[in-house]
This record gives structure tokens, sequence and C-alpha cells, in this order.
């Protein structure tokens, strides 16, 4: 399968209006990352086609349960699709973005370029990219499963995933990104698109093996009175940095944005969000929480941006973070930037250890203090996890937890 | 017949001395209350002897059936048969009571299989609504709720012995009789010894004390029968007032290099 000649002169487009200077952890937004650490020459970028479902993709497909349709991405080429019948008939495509309904006019619609370096990147060098298109008035029942693995040594892979929802649509997706145990530097960039009164639930898994780079971004575009969910839980990765741009753009939008992520040996997790409110009666709702064990580093900064013309705000953002040794570290800067009086906004950040008297009250009842303590820490990610978009990864997240928690976090 | 013995025990808080010595026995099926005045070392006691973290044991020893408490962690403490009902029960986000008493039993080394059944027996017993059992420990519960938590927990554990630090506050006439009638119950059920510790003597209506203790100024300075609790309410804990002049309010006038 070749790529149009549109797509190709996009890529080739990218690749001429940019050098792809690395940016500097001077920057703000780039600031306590590893960016400074990354040499692009040091990965062979993917250009030829995978094939085949690799059979960890396959294993977590089975253990999702029902699902109205799927697609594997292997080192970013598109190995398998699925959707059901009667989806196919009310128009839903799921598969590779090139051969899907307006691909065209939907590639870079929300994001075109990216929000960085690593997005431009990914314009130049993505090679399916996947579309999951909802038209308007469907709902979806069962969740669409995008399983985006990587098992190349030594790749640099770009993911590209656009999801439309159109005027009343509903839907829910769960974009699990896992890997083999490789070394690779990924790029994915997400585009999350929803309009009018549409309702989007989106949950990302970031389980890449422990050896994998990957520095993600993810664009959000809300049309009037749409609703998109976005949940992320961020437990792989030796660096696994994750930004995240909600646009709220149109009347009575709301983003309601969430994760967990748990560091453990010596990852770094690094979460940077923007809640952007451009009309008026706009909500967004973040809750972000986070563990950090043995040497591991965590990194939160959060912008909510309300503009002039957003009156009638409602804007809240949470960042908690727990520190479970010593050695761990977390940073959280939450901030605000509002041109308008008519708003309700708030933000909250702590960083600390697991608390004294919750273990201590759990003790006096004979629970022995390492089980306290990890009763705690598995109930700290509750409040996210039961509210994650597709029910069937939660045991699958919970169980990851707990192994970090098996291996012993506070050393 | 077990026994629940406290020694000479003194103990600090941030350098300051609240325990001078207490002595006490209680004996399996036994309900000694302590009452005292605010200040009196009440709570620092029940602390103390749960092991929480901030206090420090400078003396004296505290036992259950002859096994030493003080050098055991506080899991360790239950599980030679110490229990607490918490003043402050408090809140743990995404632990829910039944796996809090699932995990406590099975490291008690009994059945934890019966704790469904177990608990909501025992909350019916001690009128916790059944709802209120999937939330959370303590989440969003009233003052009544967490205290009937609180002695439903203790009906589920069966400790040897209880201390019950200030069961009676914060919560409503219903939800302390319910409570205390519970406890009272345990002391023949289970052979319970109870070691009350009160500023009222409201609790002691249904939980009859066979021995009523007045704790002031970090000792034991009295003990009587339950009609000393009934003269306590009266009378008030003047005769046990402080007789050392306070500390002096610092002077804010007062040369910072003197």
């Amino acid at each position: 399968m070749s790529s149009p000649q549109w797509l190709v002169d996009r890529r080739s487009a990218a690749v001429q209006t940019d050098q792809f200077a690395m940016p500097s952890s001077e920057e703000e937004v780039w600031r306590y990352s590893r960016v400074a650490d990354v040499d692009l020459s040091q990965w062979a970028i993917v250009s030829d086609r995978s094939e085949g479902v690799p059979a960890g993709a396959a294993a977590l497909l089975d253990s999702l349960g029902h699902l109205a349709g799927s697609v594997v991405v292997r080192n970013g080429s598109v190995v398998a699709a699925r959707l059901d019948e009667a989806l196919v008939a009310k128009g839903v495509y799921v598969g590779s973005l090139v051969d899907g309904p307006d691909a065209q006019t939907s590639l870079g619609v929300v994001a075109d370029g990216g929000p960085d370096v690593f997005g431009r990147l990914n314009d130049a060098h993505f090679l399916d990219g996947v579309l999951v298109h909802v038209p308007a008035g469907v709902t979806v029942d069962a969740p669409i499963a995008i399983i985006d693995w990587i098992d190349i040594d030594g790749s640099a892979v770009y993911p590209r995933l656009v999801v439309r929802v159109g005027a009343d649509a509903d839907v829910r997706i769960l974009d699990w990104h896992g890997s083999a145990d490789i070394t690779a530097l990924v790029s994915p960039l997400v585009e999350l698109d929803v309009d009018r009164a549409g309702r989007l639930s989106y949950g990302n898994v970031q389980m890449r093996g422990p050896r994998v780079w990957q520095i993600a971004s993810q664009v959000s575009r809300v049309l009037n009175d749409g609703t998109l969910t976005s949940s992320h839980a961020g437990l792989g990765c030796d660096y696994g940095r994750m930004r995240t741009d909600c646009e709220l753009i149109g009347r009575g939008a709301t983003g309601n944005l969430s994760a967990v992520y748990f560091g453990t040996g010596s990852q770094t997790l690094d979460f940077r969000t923007f809640q952007h409110h451009a009309a008026p009666d706009t909500n967004s709702n973040l809750l972000f929480k986070g563990a950090v064990g043995g040497h591991s580093r965590s990194i939160y900064t959060g912008l909510i941006r309300v503009e002039k013309d957003a009156r009638g705000t409602n804007a809240f953002q949470t960042n908690r973070n727990l520190k479970l040794s010593d050695t761990a570290w977390a940073e959280s800067v939450p901030n605000l930037e509002i041109e308008t009086n008519d708003v309700k906004c708030s933000h909250a950040s702590t960083v600390g250890p697991v608390d004294e008297e919750q273990v201590f009250y759990l003790e006096s009842r004979g629970v022995p203090t390492e089980i306290a303590e990890r009763l705690i820490v598995a109930g700290f990610f509750d409040e996210v996890l039961e509210e994650f978009p597709v029910a069937a990864a939660v045991p699958l997240i919970a169980a990851a937890i707990d192994e970090r928690l098996d291996a012993g976090v506070n050393s | 017949m077990g026994e629940l013995r406290i020694q000479g025990l003194t103990a600090e808080v941030a350098g300051r001395q609240i325990l001078n010595g207490v002595d006490l026995v209680v004996k399996s099926g036994e309900v000694h209350a302590v009452m005292g005045p605010n200040g009196a070392g009440k709570s620092t006691l029940s602390h103390v002897l749960m092991g929480k973290p901030g206090y420090t044991v400078t003396g004296g020893s505290v036992s259950i059936d002859g096994v030493d408490l003080l050098g055991l962690p506080t899991y360790e403490r239950a599980k030679a048969g110490l229990f607490l009902a918490m003043q402050y029960p408090v809140e743990v986000p995404g632990v829910s009571l039944e796996e809090l008493l699932t995990e406590a039993l099975s490291a008690l080394g009994r059945d934890s299989s019966v704790v469904h059944t177990t608990v909501a027996a025992e909350a019916e017993r001690i009128g916790l609504a059944t709802r209120l059992l999937d939330r959370p420990v303590n989440v969003d519960l009233s003052g009544g709720e967490k205290k009937r938590n609180e002695t439903m927990q203790l009906a589920v554990l069966r400790p040897k012995f209880a201390i019950l630090d200030e069961l009676d506050s914060g919560l409503d006439v219903d939800a302390l009789r319910a409570c205390s009638r519970r406890v009272e119950a345990a002391t023949t059920e289970f052979n319970l010894g109870v070691l009350a510790i009160t500023h009222y003597s409201r609790l002691l209506e249904e939980l009859k004390p066979d021995v009523v203790h007045v704790l002031a100024q970090g000792r034991i300075v009295a003990a009587g029968g339950p009609d000393l609790a009934d003269e306590l309410e009266r009378t008030g804990y003047a005769e046990w007032a402080e007789d050392e002049a306070p500390p002096a309010a610092a002077d804010p006038f007062a040369d910072p290099f003197a």
C-alpha cells in the first residue's frame, strides 16, 4: 500500500518547513523535562510497513470484552481493523486514516503540526495514522479499542490518531500504548474533534516497555455543548511525557481531563496541560493524581486560560501527588490566566507522603504497615479509575499498579 | 482470664511530658472508665497505648497477658488483642470497609471469608445503614455514623481489650445508646475488657463501669465505683485542677535576646 500523493506532499512540506531543532529545557513548558537528552540521530525512523498482529496486542484485545470495533497499529502501520457491520452501515469508520472518509480534510483539523517540534516530526513521519469517524447522531454502544504496539528496537515511531465525533454522536475509545521490551522513541499525536453536542470519552493507557521514551501530544477541540472526557493512565516508559491541549471553542463545551500516573525505578513521567476556554459558559474539570516511588520523578504543570469572551466559565484543576520514597521527586505547578471576571476557577496541588493518620487507622485494625500503605495508594487512584471511560481497561491498569506496589517502591 | 496491664507509663509529645506515670489494670470482661478534665492526657493515653506516631514513651510498661506492647508496631498490638475506637475516625478514600476488615482478619489469622455476612449482621445490630458499607472507610459519614462504624468494627474484630477514646463525642443520643449497648454486650459475649476514656458520664448509662478512674495531670489520681462518675458529673474536676501555675504566656514585648 503506498501513500496518496496529497499525503506525500504534506509530509515533505513538513520536512521542509522545519529543521526539527530541539526545544530548550529553559522554556517553561519543557522545564524539568528530559528533552535535552533526546538525540534524534540515535533513532531510526520506521518507514517500512509492519505486518501481522503481535501476540501482545492480540492478548490485550481478547481481555477487553465486547468491542464495537478495533484497530491494531504496529510500528505505525495499521495491521488489523474491525468494526461491527451495523456501525459500518451507519457510516462509522475505524481504520487506516488514508482509507477513511474525508481523510485529507480530517488530518490536522485540530492539530496541524501539533503544539511543538514533536508534533511537526509526527506530521513529517507518521505512516498510516488511524481515523475514528462517528457521523452526526450516531451512538456507538460498545467501546472502540486502538492498540498501538511497537516492537522494532532502536526505532523512532510517530503514531497518529484522529477522532472525529459528529454532532450529537456518542462514542467511547480506548487508546492503548504498548510495546515489546525495546528501546524506542515514540511521539504520538492525537487529535480529538468533538462537534456540537457530541460526546467523546477517550481513555489512553500508556504502558510501553521500561526503556521506551515517549513524547506525546493530545490536542482536542470541543464545539458548542459538546463533551470531551479524556482519561490517561501513565505507567510505562523510561521517560513518558504527555502534553494535553483542550480547546473549548463552542459555547457550553465541556472538557473533563483526568490522569493517574505511577513512577518507579528511575522513570520520569511528565505532564503539561492546557485548559483553554475560548467561549462563554464552558466547563473544564481536571484531576491528575500520581505517585512516585524509587528514584522516579514526576512533573505536572497546568494552565487554565480563560479568554475575555468566555464569561460564565467554570474551570477547575487539581493535581495530587504521593511521594512514596525519600529519593522520589514530584513537581507540581498549577497556573491560571483569566481575562474576565465572570468565572469560577480554582486550582489545587499537593505533594506529600502517604497520610500517616490513614496508615495508623488501618494498622490499628491489625493491617500490617505495608499492606495498609498498599491499600491507601491503590485507593488513591480509585477516584480517577472509577470514571475511566472504558471499564474493561480498569482491571488491567489496577493490576499494573499492584505489580509496581509488589515490586516495592519505598527505596 | 486476660488482663491489660499499664504500669508507670510516662510519655511525651514534642518534648512535653503528658503522661506522668499511669497505673491501670483491666481484666477481661471488665469495664474501666477513665475520666478527667481537658488536657489531663486522656487522648494521649489512648494514642500511646495503640502506638500512634508522634508520641514518645519515656518509661513504664504496657502488656496484654504478659505480652509487652510498647516494643510492637501498631498492627502487632492489634494482633495481641488491642483495639482503639478513635475519637476522630480518619477518612480513608478509596479503601472500602470490607477490604479493610478482610485484610485485618487475615492478618489476625482469622477466617476472612465471613467478612461480608459478619459485617452485614453487625451493621444491622448497631443500626448502620447497609448502603454505607460500600463507601470508602469513614468517607462522608456523619459523626454518629462514624462512631457506629467504629463500634461495628470492634464487634467484627472481637479484640481482647478495647480502648474507647471519647466514643460519646460528636454523636446523638440514639447512636450513643446503640454504641454503648453493643460494647456492654461484648463484655459478656466475648469477654471484652474495656477502657472507656470519656469526659462525661452519659456514656456510662448503658456501658456499666466496674471501676471509674480519674486521670489528671497525666496520672490516675482517684478511683472508685460507678458512683464516682455521677459525682464527677455534679462537681466537675476542680478538685484535681492543675495545682501548679500554667506556663506564662509569651510576653510580646520581651527582649528576644534576653
